[in-house]
């Protein structure tokens, strides 16, 4: 059953291929029937194999294609590799793929390029395939730069309006930054091992790389420098924000669910490199906790409902990056999975939404559309009960809280880390409420001229029902023993143990976040239902921290500053490339000799013999002088 | 004798070429397209055959020999040999001839058979020096190439072709004597140490040379390579040269004569100098990296779109000078590859800038835009090779340059570094490439714009599948140029690469590999 | 005649045809002048082969009377076909041969 693995990553391919060499043939229901059933299939293969393989998870199967190419001792091969922690990966590609695919016939069935979204689409389901089932990191990163294109492609799928254009400029340059310092990263890897075959790297790291060693920290640096472009975190979040120029199926399937956890994925994957740099791991964790608090307070003061899900999603990495920064492995890929489901479901509801006011983004211009849109309505609440965590129902409750307790209890957590992250919580139930009390709740200004069909609700209802109930796979121990998910990942990654083990104050934290979620729900409700114009007067009030806040405590300024106005000087000054001009003045010092030796020249006898009888004279006196 | 046959099908052709266009054009072009394609085939079929036939020489090391006295007073001979490094780039040679001939097939109409002739008795040239092994042949046929590549850009370039077709006489014409001028001098000190004058290049490579003297003779092969590559900072002739000249031959400059640059450090600098080079790499690297990074900067500032592609061919130039100069096989190996992608890819580019000023009469990127709804195929081959050209993997170029970087690192980190941040300049300048021609709002004047034609689609949907196929399974290409890159880096006596501890090497049970080639 | 005498004779007669060329523009007395440096060479070399005794000196003057002879029936010719072409014998009228 395993060997199947190679088809799961083929037919997305084919699927690509012959959507964008015959687009032009294929009838509307072709490109649907292609489009999504090459990933249907996939996630239906997933299913078998990760079935079998709940039956016998330990060991890792492998399967090589061909061998990709060999030089001197590098030879990556067309390989791949599953194991729990890519399994799971696959699972939620597949799976929620298929779910964005099928909502995507209906939502882009009026567009002009229906067929290339669906060939991009499935170019990146994939691409995203072969970065998490690549055995080697050659092969990783053609998978990584694989999704990168088509994040670029897809956030540009307007191409025709100027601002998409920029917005995927941006994210590409952005990421790909991050990128070369992951590719430097491999280098750094293979100059000392002489391989990249990821099983290999890590069994060979803790023999040859001592704990806290510099070429380890080098090596997770360079890593992480990739994984934070990725998975938008500090620095290099900005380019997550302006992504949402792209279809909403898009900023669903890409940038909430799968490709910007990438960046969790590449780290969870080599753990052992980061283990042995301990400082990196803190590193880890204090990006996580720094970007969920700027992310978070950020999506606060957002107006466009699709701008408060993406800084949410940097927000939601950051408690990823966290859980792995204080090694609680399984709590960040299990925060992941349930990630995926509520926030495709939040995004894809949004787009709905978003539909449904004729392309109108802006939260504030809506309103009241609980009654109208009823199934929305119960399906983004759910959503957004699952990321505000709400206790006990969610299951962004229980990998929330996972990794809120191991980032105080575990063997590199602290307080501080869990204040943030507690912080974090509250802030996230604020946002989340907020943007539901102002879209759905109040008074409605707009008439909604557009019913979502089955295609959009299903996949709605699928993904609601799985944000509430994915919880239950891993409950903390202090309630009910259920450890299916890390005991499942822990064929692939170590456990995590916390320190502490005092049930009494394991229930404590759960009742501190518990009350913090609740607490910023009532916050969101008294402010935006109750006393509505508190924060209109506060906007009026404090507008420069508004502002601030609104463009994301502006880090695109400091970039304006730092980068993009060196470089476009960069790009303005030497033009016409000054070497250039010293060859130009070799030739007209040249043209200058000609034109003074010419002079002399000029066709007189007599000027001639001058010259020689001067020339003869003055050989002569030379002779005699000296 | 196939080796000379290659080369003379290519001169009588162009001679045929010529003749046959005071009757019928169209003849004129179909020869000139046999020519290159029967030579292509023939190549294709060596490269196929030659796993099943090892050694067919007496050496053991070239695939293929023919050797003939010339000139025998002053020791000269027709010394011609084929190995997997030189049958690569015979095979892009052809290749890349036959795509010219086909891209020229309709836009040459003034002085067709003229123009044949040059571009046939370019490609000879080109033959030639991938083949010679006796230095005066080898400096006769880099003359040979250099002269009808003046015709073809002063006869049949664009607005500044007469400036732009003395500027690269000029410069290769100069760093072309100076290679004289060593080679004149290691014959004479050959033969006054051995009494046996010849040219012959495995003889002079016994020469001995005391580390000065090798260093000056070594900066005169330099200097010319350098300058055909081009290296920063002797890089000038190129955007003119590339710019002004006909669509086909931008093709053939950025696609085979910058390789013969490096064709010759491989072939000529490594196993005459091995200390001076040694000595000189860091140097080398040092300037591959600013080649890199100073040709990508100057391609972002470019508002000419073929001036932009042009150096980008700087920029992708510094890697095989980099590659070159890391001497490792990883990085070498990188370097071959390199040299075929980029050929492929630039030309690429270039067959499009062309096809798009033939239908728009402009080259100003900023008065294009939008142009992806009115020429959807073109748009997506553009977008393929602007991703083949910043690196994506998946193609080409990114095998070659992960190679070249992974090699350097073990070298010198520092210019790996420094070299990899040109990925990211890479990737503005492609973006520029892609988006500001195709994205954006569309631009009025574009209307009656048309898409690519069957010839053209046939042309750059080959390119395509090419550049893909080095990019998923290079594997053969590297194959059969790893053995002379093996024995040319162990010839050169490189065998310890700083930083890099063999114990290490044995136990990662990695050293086999290396070992094979032996 | 002493040597020196002699030399200083042959200096002044060089001088003179020297200046003669350079300031006559009638190509005529050019000649003329050029003449008459090519026998102060002469001269020179007889003077100083019967100082020496030495045979040889007289033997270069014949050279030297034969090259004269050559380079005036040369140089008239090409006189007349310059008259013939640009009707002048004014040697600044004709400087085209100009770089």
């Amino acid at each position: 059953m395993q060997h199947l693995i190679g088809y799961i990553v083929l037919f997305p391919f084919l699927g690509f291929l012959v959507l964008f060499l015959l687009n032009r043939y294929l009838s509307k229901s072709m490109v649907s029937l292609i489009g999504v059933g090459s990933v249907g299939i996939p996630a239906l293969l997933t299913m078998l194999v990760g079935l079998n393989y709940l039956n016998d998870p330990d060991g890792t199967v492998r399967v090589e294609t061909w061998e990709w190419f060999q030089a001197g001792s590098l030879d990556p091969g067309i390989t791949f590799l599953l194991d729990p922690l890519a399994l799971i990966f696959v699972f939620i590609v597949t799976f929620v793929g298929f779910l964005i695919h099928l909502y995507s016939v209906e939502f882009m069935k009026n567009d002009d390029g229906y067929g290339r979204f669906f060939a991009y689409m499935n170019l990146f389901i994939g691409s995203m395939l072969i970065l998490v089932l690549a055995d080697n990191l050659v092969f990783l990163y053609l998978g990584w730069e694989g999704v990168g294109l088509c994040s670029f492609l897809l956030i540009g799928f307007w191409y025709r309006d100027p601002e998409n254009v920029k917005a995927a400029k941006k994210a590409f340059v952005v990421t790909r930054i991050g990128d070369t310092s992951m590719v430097i990263g491999l280098f750094l890897l293979f100059a000392h091992f002489q391989t990249l075959e990821i099983q290999e790297l890590l069994a060979a790291i803790p023999g040859k790389w001592a704990e806290g060693s510099s070429l380890a920290t080098w090596g997770s640096i360079l890593l992480l420098g990739g994984a934070v472009g990725k998975s938008a975190q500090l620095p290099l979040q900005v380019w997550l924000p302006d992504a949402m120029a792209g279809p909403s199926p898009v900023s669903a399937l890409i940038h909430a669910a799968t490709m910007v956890t990438a960046g969790v994925y590449l780290i969870a994957r080599t753990h052992v490199l980061f283990l042995q740099a301990p400082d990196v791991m803190e590193g880890v964790a204090i990006i996580g906790a720094l970007t969920l608090l700027i992310a978070g307070t950020s999506a606060l003061t957002q107006t466009d409902i699709k701008k408060v899900l993406a800084y949410s999603t940097i927000s939601q990495i950051g408690y990823m990056f966290l859980a792995l920064g204080v090694g609680a492995w399984s709590a960040a890929v299990f925060h992941f999975m349930v990630h995926a489901f509520f926030k495709a479901l939040l995004f894809l509801a949004a787009g709905a939404v978003i539909l449904a006011m004729h392309h109108e983004h802006n939260m504030f211009k809506m309103g009241g559309l609980r009654k109208r849109m009823p199934v929305i309505f119960w399906t983004f609440l759910a959503g957004a009960a699952s990321l505000a965590a709400v206790p006990l129902i969610t299951a962004g409750f229980y990998s929330k809280d996972a990794i809120l307790w191991l980032s105080f209890a575990g063997e590199k957590g602290n307080s501080a880390l869990w204040l943030a992250g507690t912080a974090g919580a509250f802030i996230t139930a604020v946002y989340t409420f907020r943007m539901i009390f102002v879209t759905f709740y109040g008074k409605q200004d707009h008439e909604t001229a557009y019913r979502p069909g089955y295609l959009i609700l299903i996949p709605l209802i699928v993904l609601a029902v799985f944000s509430m109930l994915a919880g239950f796979i891993e409950m903390p121990h202090n309630m009910a023993h259920v450890d299916l998910f890390s005991g499942f990942v822990q064929f692939s990654l170590p456990e995590a143990m916390p320190q502490i083990n005092k049930p009494g104050l394991e229930w404590l934290f759960q009742g501190i976040s518990s009350l913090m979620t609740l607490g910023g729900i009532f916050t969101a409700y008294f402010l935006y239902l109750r006393r509505p114009e508190k924060p209109r007067q506060w906007a009026h009030q404090y507008s420069r921290t508004r502002q601030f806040l609104l463009e994301g405590w502006k880090f695109d300024r400091l970039y304006r500053y730092l980068v993009i106005r060196p470089v476009t000087y960069l790009s303005e000054v030497n033009r016409e490339d000054f070497i250039d001009r010293i060859y130009i003045l070799m030739a007209e010092s040249t043209r200058w000799w000609h034109t003074l030796l010419v002079k002399t020249q000029n066709g007189r006898v007599r000027w001639y013999i001058m010259g020689t009888a001067l020339g003869v004279l003055l050989i002569l006196a030379i002779i005699i002088l000296i | 004798m196939t080796l000379l046959t290659l080369i003379g099908i290519l001169m009588i052709g162009g001679f045929l070429a010529w003749l046959s266009a005071r009757w019928n054009t169209s003849l004129t072009r179909w020869i000139s397209l046999m020519a290159c394609g029967i030579n292509l085939i023939w190549t294709l079929f060596i490269w196929f055959g030659q796993h099943s036939v090892p050694a067919i020489s007496a050496h053991g090391q070239w695939i293929l020999e023919y050797r003939q006295p010339w000139i025998e007073r002053f020791g000269i001979q027709f010394y011609l040999a084929l190995d997997g490094l030189s049958l690569l780039m015979l095979m892009l040679t052809f290749f890349l001839g036959f795509i010219s001939v086909l891209v020229s097939w309709h836009q040459i109409r003034r002085h067709a058979g003229f123009y044949y002739f040059n571009l046939l008795w370019i490609l000879a040239g080109i033959t030639g020096v991938f083949l010679a092994l006796d230095l005066f042949l080898f400096y006769f046929f880099w003359e040979i190439m250099l002269i009808p590549m003046y015709f073809l850009i002063g006869i049949w370039g664009y607005e500044k072709r007469l400036y732009a077709a003395y500027k690269f006489f000029l410069f290769t014409q100069a760093s072309g004597l100076l290679m004289f001028l060593s080679i004149l001098s290691l014959y004479f000190i050959h033969g006054a140490q051995t009494g046996v004058y010849t040219f012959d290049l495995t003889e002079l490579m016994e020469t001995s040379l005391s580390s000065s003297l090798s260093l000056f003779l070594m900066a005169g092969f330099l200097i010319a390579f350098l300058v055909k590559l081009p290296a920063v900072p002797f890089h000038n002739w190129l955007p003119d040269a590339h710019t002004e000249a006909p669509t086909a031959g931008s093709v053939i400059l950025a696609g085979l004569l910058l390789k013969t640059g490096a064709y010759g450090l491989l072939r000529f600098v490594l196993p005459l100098f091995p200390e001076a080079v040694l000595e000189f790499a860091p140097w080398g690297m040092f300037l591959g990296a600013i080649s890199i990074l100073y040709g990508a900067k100057l391609a972002f500032s470019q508002t000419d779109l073929k001036r932009l592609v042009a150096y980008t061919s700087v920029s992708h130039m510094g890697f095989v000078l980099l590659g070159v100069f890391a001497l490792n096989q990883v990085a070498v190996q990188g370097v071959v590859i390199q040299m075929i992608a980029h050929g492929i890819s630039t030309g690429a580019l270039f067959i499009l800038v062309g096809s798009l000023q033939e239908r728009v009469h402009t080259r100003e990127i900023s008065a294009f835009g939008g142009l992806w709804t009115k020429v959807p195929v073109m748009g997506s081959i553009a977008l393929i090779f602007a991703m083949a050209s910043l690196g994506l993997p998946g193609m080409g170029n990114f095998i070659a340059e992960f190679l070249i970087l992974a090699g350097t690192f073990q070298s010198s980190v520092f210019f790996s570094v420094m070299a990899a941040v040109g990925l990211i300049a890479a990737t503005l300048y492609s973006l520029r490439i892609f988006q500001q021609v195709f994205q954006g709002s569309p631009s009025l004047r574009m209307e009656t714009l048309s898409d690519l034609n069957l010839r053209e689609m046939f042309i750059l949907g080959i390119m395509v599948i090419l550049i893909f196929w080095l990019g998923l399974y290079p594997r053969p290409a590297l194959d059969t140029s790893q053995k002379t890159i093996h024995g040319l880096l162990q010839r050169s006596e490189i065998s310890a690469i700083p930083g890099e501890d063999p114990p290490d090497h044995a136990e990662a049970g990695v050293g086999i590999k290396i070992q094979e080639g032996e | 005649m002493s040597l020196e005498s002699g030399l200083i004779l042959s200096g002044i007669l060089f001088m003179i045809g020297l200046t003669g060329v350079m300031i006559r523009r009638n190509i005529i007395f050019m000649l003329l002048s050029v003449e008459i440096m090519l026998n102060a060479a002469g001269i020179a070399f007889i003077f100083a082969g019967s100082s020496r005794a030495d045979p040889n000196g007289q033997i270069m003057f014949l050279f030297i009377l034969a090259v004269a002879a050559a380079e005036v029936a040369i140089g008239l010719a090409l006189v007349i076909l310059i008259y013939q072409k640009f009707k002048t014998l004014d040697i600044d009228g004709i400087s085209f041969m100009k770089g």
